[in-house]
């Protein structure tokens, strides 16, 4: 492990932490965009049942292609340079719309019709029932969906450093670039401690938040 | 015939399914274990079968304790048929009805020829033979249910609440239609519900049992209903009691009233002729009971016409002569003419009884059953 | 569209260019070759995948044991970076494993090393969406079902393999499906390492080459790649239909029925990573 941490603070501890922070948000933003996109396309699949077929068989479809193809073609789409974060951000917006919108879909249609009827009884308008009741029931079928994009997320980013954007990525490339070094293993391992920390950091995160959503889920368990 | 032997079922935290159960479900007869949720009925079948394994005792089919069949080969050799059918979603009707038969070694195309010919025997139509479950309802999927269990025609059946899950109507229908299936098949079935009407409907013994899986009552349905053993099984078998046993009381020979009856296409005024307090019978051409037709009050320009089916009241029910004191009594206060309607076990108008009639034979039954009572209560004392 | 394109200094024309030039795709270095080593690596890889997930996802469901364990590697595996766990693995085998073995069979000169790593990672990677949905299958098929298999006197590996492993069908070969995009997808990141072949070889080469210019090879085999995984999706849909029973699948006749075609899809089917 000596070597490990030799090649820690040997290394430019500023360009490793400039390298965590774009990891970082290229990790958060697009969970939270993709999921602001997902909830209305979502509840359109839910509430008109003929537009969900096509809307989830175009969000499987697009889970098919593979990132690297993503972060190649979306320059050439959104007109950004080849290098430029904002693709890898768009491209796992992209893949986490894909998924969540089945998810957020399922979630809500899967409140049962007596909460929903009971809830119209009581005089809620359409509005306040999907707000009040529908959603909050759904959190923890949404939550679950949004664990797995945030953590497989995370993985993907490092796949940008394929193509060049610089992140944690870049030490995958720094192990297998630089020969000259002592002990070539130490920045992947590096890279794949920071990377599992990270997706368990979102993955903790969304957990609390969902526990915080459904505090009657808890009242169950106990 | 099925023996429980001191029967316990005792679960790791200590808490009691099943307590010290012992009965024995006669062969060729249909015994129904009944009681609230919780009160060891399911466990208790479950362990006939061995689906759930006794702590204490032993259960006996006819000379042969359970614990010593292997279990896979002891649930082959009965049937078994639960709430929701549980059919197999991937296979057809026919090869659900198929399985057993095929896991006891016969080949395809005898279980397959056997299953169809009981589909029909369940009243199912050779056409569902090639369809999936999901393409059947929920009483559809129940007969194939009860076929399936049939299909290696086991001494034995084990039945938990396989009406239950169906509305009503369809559950009467079932029921009905499984009672004239018994009673040519004669199996002997060990059936669990939680409605006390269909265990004294079905049953030819009730075991009633109550929360901590304990025995209360075991005893014919009649008996259930005349001589509750505590209050327990009183407050269980519920109101309307007395009403409910005439259901076991065979009317005998009533005192039958002649009437004479209008056929269809006869003309009303035939009907005036013989009415009686302004109602007349009316039946087809083989004799059979349609309705009443009213003629009170009708002025003779409008007896111009024929009697047809629409003009007639159907609220009167049916009484048959083989039939129950219950249906007596019922087709008398149904009547529409106060005069109930009794018919031949082919159908045909035998005569009308009224209600007091049906009543006078009732309190006379009743009085014959109390002096027998205090007859074996004096011998009791004697011995 | 094409201004930006044009500016952005990606052309597609010179994609379409590559892909009609017929000396492009045969030859030793050709794409064919190319696509055919892609699709054996993706097969060796979902093959050997399913041979861990299937027997492990079937026993967890069937038992209900190790439910915990299942979930709980399964996420795991998912946080995986697997570019680097590739690296470290080629990293650290490269110096154990003589590198002029020449080719062997449709390894090129050197790529032992590279396959064995990139083959573990990969395994890794796909073992987790066929494990969760073979035991999730297995353990949602009705308990009706599974109560009247059991009380018809079938031995467990009988109601395993008679009833729920057929009722389970559905979920387990999306799982599969998942799994092989999955792997077709992630065999181009792979090939960053070098050694490899399949499509992702023009990616990695192109990348490293001229990166901010998207070379027509490059850009082309990226096409390609997402063209291929929709056609493998396409033809395990196909295998889907024909081996999942269509009283489970709801695909019978409808003018039999008499009542709604019951379907079993679950809350969220586990169409979930992707590379």
């Amino acid at each position: 492990m000596g070597g490990f941490w030799h090649y820690l603070f040997n290394h430019p501890g500023e360009e490793v932490w400039s390298w965590t922070k774009t990891t970082l948000w290229l990790g958060a933003l697009p969970v939270v965009i993709g999921l602001l996109i997902a909830l209305p396309i979502g509840w359109l699949a839910h509430r008109y049942r003929w537009t969900y077929p096509p809307i989830v068989s175009v969000a499987g479809i697009i889970y098919t292609i593979p990132s690297l193809v993503l972060f190649l073609v979306l320059p050439g789409i959104l007109g950004t340079g080849i290098l430029d974060p904002v693709n890898v951000a768009v491209a796992l917006t992209i893949y986490t719309v894909a998924l969540l919108v089945r998810v957020v879909s399922d979630g809500l249609s899967a409140v049962s019709p007596e909460t929903m009827a009971a809830a119209t009884a009581m005089g809620f308008s359409g509005w306040q029932r999907l707000v009040k009741v529908q959603l909050p029931l759904a959190v923890p079928v949404i939550g679950a969906g949004l664990r797995v994009a945030a953590v497989s997320n995370v993985s993907l980013i490092s796949v940008a450093s394929v193509v060049g954007v610089t992140q944690l990525g870049q030490l995958f490339k720094d192990s297998l670039l630089q020969v000259t070094l002592a002990r070539q293993v130490d920045p992947a391992v590096l890279g794949i401690l920071l990377f599992f920390v990270i997706a368990f950091a979102f993955d903790l995160v969304i957990l609390l938040a969902i526990r915080l959503l459904t505090p009657w889920q808890r009242a169950v368990r106990s | 015939m099925i023996r429980f032997e001191n029967v316990g079922k005792a679960y790791e935290d200590g808490t009691l399914a099943v307590d010290d159960l012992s009965l024995e479900a006669p062969s060729g007869q249909i015994t129904v274990f009944v009681g609230p949720s919780g009160c060891g009925k399911t466990t208790s079948l479950r362990m006939i079968n061995r689906m759930i394994d006794p702590t204490h005792g032993r259960i006996w089919l006819d000379d042969r304790d359970t614990a010593s069949i292997n279990p896979s080969q002891l649930r082959r050799g009965i049937g078994y048929v639960i709430q929701h059918a549980g059919l197999f979603p991937h296979r057809t009707v026919l090869d659900n009805v198929a399985t057993v038969p095929m896991l006891l070694g016969t080949d395809r195309r005898t279980a397959r020829a056997n299953a169809l010919e009981l589909l029909e025997r369940v009243g199912l139509p050779a056409t569902f033979a090639k369809r999936y479950p999901a393409q059947l309802s929920g009483g559809q999927q129940q007969r194939v249910g009860v076929a399936r269990a049939l299909a290696a025609d086991p001494p034995v059946m084990l039945m938990d609440e396989p009406f239950s899950a169906v509305d009503p109507v369809v559950r009467e229908q079932l029921q009905n239609e499984f009672l004239r299936l018994q009673s040519e098949l004669g199996k002997t079935i060990a059936f669990v519900t939680h409605d006390i009407d269909e265990a004294i409907k079905l049953g030819d013994k009730v075991a009633v049992m109550r929360v901590g899986g304990k025995l209360a009552q075991f005893a014919a349905p009649a008996e259930l209903l005349s001589r509750p053993a505590d209050a327990f099984v009183a407050g269980f078998v519920g109101r309307d009691r007395g009403y409910r046993a005439l259901g076991f009381a065979a009317a005998g020979s009533l005192p039958l009233s002649d009437e004479a009856a209008v056929t269809l296409g006869q003309t009303l005024r035939a009907a005036r002729d013989v009415a009686q307090d302004g109602w007349a019978l009316v039946v087809d051409a083989d004799a059979k009971p349609q309705g009443w037709l009213a003629l009170g009050g009708l002025a003779d320009s409008a007896l111009e016409g024929t009697v047809t089916p629409d003009l007639l009241n159907l609220g009167g029910t049916l009484a048959t002569e083989a039939g129950t004191l219950r249906e007596a009594l019922d087709a008398a206060l149904s009547s529409p003419s106060g005069r109930g309607v009794v018919v031949r076990d082919d159908g045909r108008f035998a005569g009308t009884i009224t209600a007091a009639q049906v009543l006078g034979r009732i309190e006379s039954r009743a009085a014959d059953i109390r002096a027998d009572t205090v007859q074996a209560a004096n011998l009791g004392g004697q011995a | 569209m094409s201004a930006i394109l044009a500016d952005s200094g990606v052309t597609f024309s010179g994609v379409g260019k590559y892909l009609t030039t017929g000396s492009n795709w045969w030859g030793i270095d050709g794409l064919l070759v190319h696509i055919r080593d892609h699709v054996i690596y993706a097969a060796i890889i979902v093959l050997a995948a399913a041979l861990i997930a299937l027997p492990v996802g079937l026993i967890v469901g069937h038992t209900g044991r190790g439910v915990v364990a299942v979930v709980g590697v399964a996420n795991a595996l998912r946080a995986v970076p697997t570019l680097g766990l590739i690296v470290l693995l080629y990293v650290w085998l490269a110096p154990k494993i003589p590198v002029n073995h020449g080719n062997v069979l449709f390894l090129h000169r050197g790529g032992v090393p590279t396959f064995i790593a990139v083959v573990i990672v990969l395994i890794l990677l796909a073992v987790p969406p066929i494990l969760t949905n073979t035991y999730a299958g297995i353990q949602a098929v009705d308990p009706a079902v599974r109560d009247a298999a059991r009380g018809m006197g079938m031995r467990g590996s009988q109601v395993l393999r008679r009833v729920e492993l057929p009722c389970a069908l559905p979920l387990i070969i999306s799982g599969l499906r998942n799994a092989t995009l999955q792997v077709i997808a992630t065999l181009t990141v792979a090939a960053y390492v070098p050694g490899l072949g399949g499509l992702g070889r023009y990616i990695a080469d192109g990348a490293e080459q001229a990166p901010a210019q998207g070379d027509p090879p490059m850009l082309s085999a990226a096409i390609l790649v997402a063209l291929l995984a929709v056609v493998v999706d396409g033809l395990l849909n196909l295998v889907q239909r024909l081996v999942v029973s269509p009283g489970v699948s709801g695909r019978y006749s409808s003018k039999h029925t008499s009542q709604p075609g019951v379907t079993t899809a679950p809350l969220v089917e586990a169409q979930l990573t992707v590379a």
